[in-house]
């Protein structure tokens, strides 16, 4: 098993798994963050300042934070010191969330454009 | 039976979109660096899924002089190769670990040449609007 070595004295894994995975989540957050600012955009350019309006900043402002928040999570998981073990493997929940989070925006934008 | 074989993988995998929890039940758990490896790419799906979803915010409102219609058409047709990109990124990878944890060859797929061919129509289809000068 890597991480770990004969006489159980924890060692970085030479392959920098986890460091890699953490800066593909941050990596991944930007991608984010720029989609949002775009619809965001997109929301303030196309519609009447109304309610609707609001309603659907705050709603692309939540889905950011929540992508926000399970990516924030999982790169703590991913900085723990070697000695606490492998770290585990990504929660479909995860899998799941940033996902939706992502096809909220697809939603919002047809919603406007069409 | 391919059809039926299809359908019950399909069932598996629709139990566990609903029942996240349920993969570390199978199989069992394999290098770590191997489900890193797994995560990695369901981010790099994900970033392309982002990637194609701006580009089609980007096309609306930074192309004004373009016809409405075309507009509207390339939009769409980003936004929805986004969300297909983000749904299909989720599926792979939720297959790819349930292969890794039974020890079976990864899921074969074709979806990355689709999606190629996809973005390579898309921008001959822009080229041949921008030569033909269809803008209002």
């Amino acid at each position: 098993m890597a991480g770990t070595e004969e006489g159980s004295t924890p060692v970085r894994d030479p392959g920098l798994q986890p460091e890699r995975t953490r800066m593909a989540w941050r990596r991944t957050t930007l991608s984010c963050a720029v989609a949002v600012v775009l619809a965001w955009r997109q929301v303030l350019l196309t519609l009447e300042p109304t309610g609707t309006e609001v309603v659907l900043v705050a709603l692309l402002v939540l889905a950011g934070l929540a992508f926000l928040t399970a990516a924030h999570t999982r790169m703590r998981t991913l900085a723990a010191p070697p000695s606490a073990g492998p770290p585990r493997t990504m929660t479909a929940r995860t899998a799941l969330l940033t996902t939706a989070c992502t096809l909220i925006l697809v939603g919002l934008g047809a919603a406007i454009v069409l | 039976m391919i059809f039926t074989d299809r359908l019950r993988a399909l069932a598996a995998d629709l139990r566990l979109w609903f029942a996240p929890a349920r993969i570390r039940n199978e199989g069992s758990t394999p290098d770590y660096r191997f489900s890193l490896a797994n995560e990695r790419t369901f981010l790099a799906w994900l970033r392309t899924a982002f990637a194609l979803i701006g580009g089609g915010f980007a096309v609306d409102q930074f192309l004004p002089s373009l016809h409405q219609t075309v507009r509207t058409v390339f939009t769409v047709a980003l936004l929805a190769g986004g969300a297909l990109c983000a749904l299909r990124s989720v599926s792979h990878w939720v297959r790819c670990e349930r292969a890794m944890r039974h020890g079976e060859d990864l899921p074969a797929t074709r979806f990355p040449s689709l999606l190629g061919a996809g973005v390579g129509l898309l921008a001959v289809a822009i080229a041949v609007v921008v030569l033909l000068g269809w803008s209002r």
